[in-house]
């Protein structure tokens, strides 16, 4: 079936099963391979999107539940004033090691800033708890986050 | 004798070691490559027209705007190897870093030498042959200033890329003087001169990593995201218990699925030998081709597989710890004789479980079966020149006949050593010519057909004489192994601390049957040996009425040099001392200490380990908050860490610490065992193998580097193992609970 969704600021159509995940559509169908496939079951955060400034898993997210909303992914995440922030704040400290899981981390970072834009410790092991790094670069998470949301670390 | 070499001396007789070209050679063939870095090899192509890049030597390309491009040779897991091999050679070739760009190169280790993530080598390996590339296009480059200017050679200097003539008051970038200098003498690389370390300004400052820009951009980088025109998708359908056949497939259900394009039988059987059966189901979609798994039906011949279970390893680990040992790993004096004679023994057992590796990027490959029978692999492999041969092998075409380009790594840990991926990506696309596939494994797949890290058992028993010193040591090793011979990764050292420096010492082992391939996973053997030595000895240390860095002090004597199993390898205890003292005066250690009472029903305690693994020396001091009796939560770590005389990326050298610190405390506290039934193994998802998450992250992880003059050694892998018997050190500590047995689980 015809789905018409709003990614990253463009207008896109595309013939998909409705059951198809919003990860595979990206990935597969609009040629966006920055979200990640790490575990299909909404359990290590990789596949990280916004929908409608939502942080979503689109391993979960049915293309029909997408249809008319606004997603932003990765590669446009630094077209948001926050996401922009965040970004800079991920290349200043170097956050990545293997970097795999980074674009969920990022989407999940600018979803909470948004939502509080000055965390506690607390607030970001909150707000980060659903997004897995196997390289374990969370101390830098941690301290990218405060540094875009410009509190002392 | 003191540990610190003088400088000087250090260097020098790294020199005459090394530098000789034919041994260096002679040990690139033992390590089963061949290594011709040869600056002549890749001069020969050092053609094209005016204004066109020129090739010097295999590493190195001179741009027309005088920046650099430098290959980076071996697979980025998230080690930071991509950034760093880079740096040693720009730092000789003398350029300033803003002007070096960096390609990751196919594999060819003809080219390029030996190739592989694996074992914390690449700094040992590469630390002076990437430094003699660069210093040799450098020299070819001032040979060609020299020329030109008609001055000596030893006259010119060189400066962020431009050869300098002081004295005639004038410099010229080496884009302009690249192509002269390709047709220069190509230098001897044993003797070509080095910069001395005070003249470094690239090697020992903080680089970021290359691809940090592209990833938060979402640049396709990974091996996951190759995208080729024409592109087939494949999922598998594996056999559950390992080592099954195909007996019967059902595909017509499949094959009726618009979007299907074919199904393909494969199997990755040449590691472990034997048939490990799958069937492929190629679509225009790995979407469709995933849920298109449902339809087939596949009937296994797994019946000799059943017998293989956890609850069966158990029993007959149980039974085995009883009996005496199969094979004797070391022999020293009569440790029976000494134990018996012993003022006090102390005894108890300690265990771990099967893990997997649980990479976030899942398992995949893409390849091409071109119609003249080539292949050409998209390969995100730790191990490029393994599957190489491998697939050559189950091929049975020439390894020449393939390419295999590298991509980035969405996590290693040793799973990518293997190369089962390739092997079966490879079969697929033979089945569908002409077109690229991408093979993807999904969560379950990877989970459930990886190379796990062997489960063992120890039984200890340590004799103490009348004034606390370590007289007599046994260990009774349980693991899993074939004729008499460990399988790979569940092997011990016969080295293993202390039994070398005990007058009485015994270690033995049983060897069980397994059907699960066995695999490297970060910190292979010494994540486990780590935990149940320095575990143990911690109770040797309480025995004793001292604290484990004491009991360490003593054992480890005098600074000496101790042989190890590995030829060429040695344990030095005196760079050992040094690493656990500085921990102990970074986290103000006051010995063996109670529980401390924290908030509410919370109680902290402190712990230590010590492990010298893939050449680096790390001590570790781990404070710990236990609440309500059972939830261990991680405070803080102190590490000291001894990997030679420089620090290569400092940068990237923290972030590694911190992270494989981070990993030990997953492998202690938060990982569940890999779990087996009637020969398959069940877990499904990162719920039955949950992943350390943020919220267990302690909110600071202290590193104290401890400089020797030594050479630079690797840091993937050593600052894990410490962290795991200095966990469970400190909950014994808090709760007087001594936990033998991973994951740690207070109950």
């Amino acid at each position: 079936m015809a789905i018409s969704l709003t990614v990253n600021r463009k207008k896109r159509v595309v013939d998909a099963d409705a059951d198809k995940p919003l990860l595979w559509v990206l990935r597969e169908d609009l040629n966006l391979p920055g979200t990640k496939f790490g575990c299909g079951a909404g359990l290590c955060g990789a596949c990280t999107v916004l929908l409608d400034g939502n942080a979503v898993r689109s391993c979960q997210t049915p293309i029909a539940d997408a249809a008319g909303k606004q997603i932003t992914t990765i590669e446009d995440v630094a077209s948001l004033p926050v996401g922009k922030k965040v970004v800079d704040a991920w290349v200043d400290l170097d956050v990545p090691q293997c970097g795999y899981c980074q674009a969920g981390q990022i989407m999940s970072a600018t979803a909470l800033l948004t939502q509080t834009p000055r965390p506690t410790a607390e607030d970001i092991e909150g707000g980060m708890s659903g997004n897995i790094c196997r390289c374990a670069t969370y101390l830098r998470i941690q301290k990218a986050i405060r540094k875009a949301a410009g509190v002392a670390a | 004798m003191s540990i610190v070499k003088d400088r000087e001396a250090a260097g020098a007789a790294l020199s005459r070691r090394s530098l000789n070209r034919r041994s260096f050679l002679a040990a690139s063939l033992a390590g089963g490559a061949v290594l011709t870095f040869d600056a002549r090899i890749a001069l020969a192509q050092a053609t094209g027209a005016a204004g066109e890049p020129v090739l010097l030597t295999a590493f190195i390309r001179i741009n027309a705007d005088n920046s650099v491009t430098i290959g980076a040779k071996n697979p980025e897991i998230g080690q930071g190897v991509k950034t760093m091999l880079p740096m040693l050679i720009a730092e000789e070739l003398d350029v300033a870093w803003n002007q070096v760009r960096i390609e990751q190169t196919d594999a060819d280790d003809k080219r390029y030498g030996l190739q592989v993530a694996g074992g914390s080598t690449a700094t040992p390996n590469n630390w002076l042959p990437m430094r003699q590339a660069g210093a040799a296009a450098r020299a070819m480059l001032v040979a060609a200033a020299a020329k030109q200017w008609g001055v000596a050679p030893a006259s010119l200097s060189t400066e962020a890329g431009k050869v300098i003539d002081k004295a005639g008051g004038r410099s010229m970038p080496y884009a302009a003087l690249a192509r002269e200098a390709a047709g220069m003498p190509v230098p001897d690389l044993a003797t070509v001169p080095l910069k001395p370390a005070d003249a470094f300004h690239i090697i020992g400052q903080p680089m970021q990593g290359v691809d940090t820009p592209k990833i938060v951009k979402g640049t396709p980088l990974f091996g996951i995201d190759t995208h080729l025109p024409g592109m087939l998708h494949a999922a598998l359908v594996k056999c559950p218990a390992f080592g099954g056949t195909i007996a019967r497939i059902d595909d017509a259900a499949v094959r009726g699925i618009p979007g299907v394009v074919a199904v393909v039988p494969v199997n990755s059987g040449l590691v472990p030998p034997g048939q490990q059966d799958a069937v492929a189901i190629v679509a225009d979609s790995w979407w469709k081709a995933s849920k298109a798994r449902e339809k087939l039906v596949v009937a296994w011949d797994d019946a000799a597989q059943k017998q293989f279970s956890t609850a069966g390893y158990a029993k007959q680990a149980a039974d085995a710890l009883g009996a005496a040992p199969q094979a004797d790993l070391f022999k020293a004096g009569d440790a029976d004789k000494a134990l018996a004679g012993a003022t006090k023994t102390v005894t108890a057992d300690y265990s771990y479980p099967f893990l997997a590796h649980a990479t976030l990027e899942p398992q995949n490959c893409t390849a091409l079966w071109t119609a003249d029978g080539k292949l050409e692999l998209w390969a995100p492999t730790q191990n490029p020149g393994a599957g190489r041969k491998e697939v050559a092998a189950m091929l049975g075409i020439a390894p020449e006949a393939m390419t295999i380009h590298m991509t980035r790594i969405g996590g290693g840990f040793g799973r990518r050593l293997m190369s089962d991926y390739m092997v079966l990506a490879a079969q697929v696309a033979k089945g569908v010519p002409g077109r690229p596939v991408k093979l993807l494994w999904d969560r379950t797949d990877d989970l459930r057909h990886d190379y796990y890290r062997p489960a063992g058992w120890h039984r200890f028993t340590a004799g103490l004489d009348a004034k606390g010193a370590l007289i007599a040591f046994k260990d009774h090793f349980i693991t899993f192994g074939a004729d008499g011979k460990p399988i790979r990764a569940a092997e011990m050292s016969s080295t293993e601390f202390p039994a070398p420096v005990v007058p009485d010492a015994h270690l033995g082992a049983t060897y069980l049957k397994t059907n699960l391939p066995t695999g490297w996973l970060r910190a292979p053997t010494s994540n486990a040996m780590a935990f149940v030595y320095q575990g143990f000895l911690d109770e040797v240390a309480e025995a004793a009425g001292i604290d484990l860095p004491e009991l360490m002090r003593r054992t480890l004597g005098e600074p000496r040099e101790l042989p190890t199993e590995r030829k060429g390898l040695v344990f030095h205890t005196g760079r050992a001392r040094s690493v656990i003292d500085a921990v102990c005066k970074a986290a103000n250690w006051t010995g063996r200490t109670g529980p401390a009472k924290g908030a509410g029903d919370a109680v902290k305690g402190r712990g230590f380990g010590f492990y010298f693994s893939h050449r680096g020396y790390f001590a570790e001091v781990v404070d710990v908050t236990v609440s309500g009796g059972t939830s261990v939560k991680v405070d803080k770590i102190w590490m000291a860490g001894d990997i030679g005389s420089q620090v290569i990326n400092p940068l990237n050298a923290e972030h590694q610490s911190q992270g494989a610190a981070i990993d030990g405390i997953a492998q202690a506290l938060v990982w569940q065992p890999v779990v087996q039934e009637a020969g398959a193994v069940t877990a499904d998802n990162f719920g039955d193998f949950p992943l350390l998450r943020i919220d267990a992250v302690p909110r600071d992880v202290a590193i104290t580097w401890v400089k020797s003059d030594f050479p630079p050694t690797g840091l993937g892998e050593p600052a894990l193992p410490p962290v795991i018997p200095a966990i469970a050190n400190a909950i014994r500590a808090a709760t007087g609970k001594r936990l033998r047995s991973l994951p740690l689980q207070l109950t």
